[in-house]
């Protein structure tokens, strides 16, 4: 592979890593405060059909559409995650089965929507999505202005924005503790007077919100309109991203860069010599192949938070 | 209330709440809850009540395929889920399943005795096989399955395409050549007594798998000690039974189910392998029908046919009006409702604790 392919996958990369990035961000609020998310895929798929949707509508009266529809797709998480919240806190579901159900809801209302709104399977397509852009000044520094500031788009400035902001929230600050502490043991917490429902309701919906704005931003740079197949596992990457970054921000970083770059790889696999010979199919595989060879080396290891995807029973000692 | 009782009355309000639900959403986007109901009644029966058709065997036949796979499919999610194993890699099982049976409907020739049975255990071995992978990963090294599994779904996917377009060189890129009579599950004797639906041989082997799934859980010492597993991984380990073993072996009977479900829709409903551009959905069919039917082969049965009949439904639904996702969208209500049960008993306990003190007042 020559530097120069390289340094061109770069912005496909950063690319498709800022979903990933926000999503595992989401799916690590949620777990750390003892609620385990495998909504994340439905709720990116509610994000990104509000996102492709707000975005057309809003298309031939303003010129930010786009921004717009970010912002709706964020709201639309939070909105969709309440179910996951109520279910899960409230009513004492068991969170996968809840998780899986919104999953499957997700696919029937968004589709369903886009009949009602579009008389068809899939959004209109949008004509302009998120744009890239070049830092000034950065972009001229050599290599890594090309790598990092060069016709890049500025969700993946928001996503490395949402990693510090994330570190300073979880590790810096007293909600960030309590929220840890109902992760770790809710009934220690219990005792020392924090609110474990409450706080759980601040995990999952911080993950709605995270996971609608990771599919909004999905949609919205890397596709032209939303269908059923614009996410395409991405939620579950997301999930896996998770456990590869150890439930820790900086590590959710490194794991979406390196599904990112492992689906840009797909991408220029044809330009790359001793890779081109093989068929298609076999680079379609790669990221999710990639996430159990992660899972494989990393899953024995790394622990998640204690409590996470247990039924809070505030009797248990 | 009982434990038997609870096992069918929460399901049953379940199922209520999510038609409940879907005929909300129905109303609240401007269409007509009614005229879903009335296509249900038809996806069942063929009884048209808005025109008064009577009852059309055609559809019954076209229903009970909708069924056989999804059967299937809530079976593998059950066997996994007895051993305490939540798997969501039926879609991707199902798949290989299919692939495998493709690769021998085109590849040998030999009289249909021979030739059908051949195809079934291709598809059973295939998906026994792609099941066994995350039961390994998950006994060797405690690998979470969810993931692992829905990740096998994906390459499943990209690798039954590989297959059909590279290796069976399929010509309109779509679907490969057409499978000799002698691996299909065709009957003439079935499409004649049902107006030529296209209802086939694969009833029968579902319904060996039904039985065979009661068999094994209930009455066979590895069943139990695969439910020992799912009680209680460390007691069971302690007591000497073998837990990775356990493991492995419930992930790849979940897979066989799953494998046979793509064996029976590739030589049954269809009779060319094809390319699939998306999951079709049979897995998450199938984790709703194993949750709404309890775990157990008879639930599991009922379920089934519900979900199937929901299914034949949909087009007709679409000709209504109604977009036909609305089918996915009770489906998902039902399997919340389900997880919600410990909420819904909480208000069954409390509404039964009103009414107790004065049912007794009464009889005072």
């Amino acid at each position: 592979m020559t530097f120069e392919l390289f340094l061109q996958m770069f912005p496909i990369a950063l690319m498709f890593s800022a979903p990933i990035i926000l999503t595992a961000l989401g799916g690590l609020f949620s777990e750390r405060s003892g609620i385990v998310n495998i909504a994340l895929e439905g709720i990116m798929m509610v994000g990104a059909f509000t996102g492709a949707t707000v975005t057309v509508l809003l298309e031939n009266t303003t010129p930010a559409a786009a921004w717009y529809g970010l912002l709706a797709g964020l709201l639309s998480g939070v909105v969709f995650s309440v179910l996951h919240a109520v279910a899960s806190i409230n009513l004492k579901a068991d969170q996968v089965i809840s998780g899986t159900a919104l999953n499957i809801l997700a696919s029937g209302l968004t589709v369903y929507l886009c009949q009602i709104i579009f008389h068809q399977q899939r959004t209109r397509a949008f004509s302009n999505g998120i744009q890239k852009f070049s830092v000034p000044g950065l972009s001229k520094i050599p290599v890594l202005g090309r790598m990092f500031f060069d016709q890049v788009y500025p969700t993946f400035y928001i996503a490395i924005a949402m990693v510090l902001l994330t570190w300073f929230v979880v590790y810096k600050t007293p909600l960030g503790l309590r929220m840890r502490a109902c992760g770790e043991h809710p009934q220690a917490a219990a005792s020392m007077g924090i609110n474990v429902a409450k706080m759980r309701y601040f995990g999952v919906l911080v993950s709605g919100a995270l996971g609608g704005l990771g599919g909004a931003v999905m949609v919205l740079t890397a596709d032209i309109q939303y269908t059923l197949v614009s996410i395409h596992g991405t939620g579950f990457i997301s999930l896996a991203s998770l456990v590869f970054g150890k439930w820790n921000p900086f590590g959710v970083l490194g794991a979406g860069l390196f599904f990112g770059f492992s689906t840009a790889l797909s991408f220029y696999a044809k330009d790359i010599p001793f890779l081109a010979g093989l068929p298609g199919e076999f680079f379609y595989i790669l990221p999710y192949l990639l996430t159990i060879i992660a899972l494989l080396f990393f899953a024995g290891k790394s622990v998640g938070p204690k409590a996470a995807g247990e039924i809070y029973d505030s009797g248990k000692r | 209330m009982t434990a038997r009782k609870e096992k069918i009355v929460l399901p049953l309000i379940a199922v209520l709440l999510g038609f409940v639900l879907g005929s909300l959403i129905v109303i609240l986007t401007g269409r007509s809850p009614l005229s879903m109901f009335a296509a249900i009644v038809k996806g069942f029966s063929g009884i048209d009540i808005v025109n008064g058709q009577p009852i059309n065997t055609r559809y019954i036949g076209e229903f009970i395929i909708q069924a056989m796979p999804i059967i299937l499919t809530g079976l593998s999610f059950a066997f996994a889920s007895r051993t305490g194993l939540f798997s969501i890699g039926a879609e991707g099982q199902l798949m290989i399943g299919s692939i495998s049976a493709t690769a021998v409907a085109l590849l040998v020739d030999a009289p249909r005795a021979v030739h059908l049975p051949l195809v079934l255990i291709a598809g059973i071995l295939g998906g026994a096989l792609w099941g066994a992978i995350p039961g390994f990963l998950k006994a060797r090294y405690n690998v979470h399955e969810v993931v692992v599994t829905i990740m096998m779904n994906y390459i499943a996917l990209h690798f039954n395409n590989f297959v059909i377009l590279h290796i069976f060189g399929s010509v309109d890129r779509v679907k490969t050549a057409p499978f000799p009579m002698s691996a299909l599950l065709k009957s003439p004797f079935l499409e004649n007594i049902t107006r030529q639906s296209r209802l086939n041989w694969g009833f029968i082997p579902v319904i060996v798998a039904v039985v065979l799934f009661s068999f094994i859980i209930n009455k066979t010492t590895f069943g139990y000690s695969l439910r020992a597993v799912g009680y209680n991984k460390d007691a069971a380990r302690y007591a000497g039974m073998k837990v990775s073993r356990n493991i492995i072996a419930s992930m790849a009977i979940a897979g066989a189910f799953a494998g046979l479900a793509g064996a029976v829709i590739t030589v049954g409903t269809f009779n060319f392998g094809r390319v699939i551009q998306a999951a079709e959905g049979y897995g998450f069919d199938g984790i709703a029908v194993a949750l709404v039917g309890g775990n157990e082969a008879t639930g599991i049965l009922l379920a089934g046919l519900l979900f199937g009949g929901l299914k034949a439904a949909q087009p007709l639904m679409q000709s209504q009006g109604i977009p036909r996702e609305i089918a996915g969208i009770i489906q998902a209500s039902i399997v919340l409702f389900v997880a919600m049960k410990f909420g819904i008993k909480m208000v069954l306990d409390k509404f039964e604790r009103r009414q107790a003190p004065s049912t007794e007042g009464d009889r005072v």
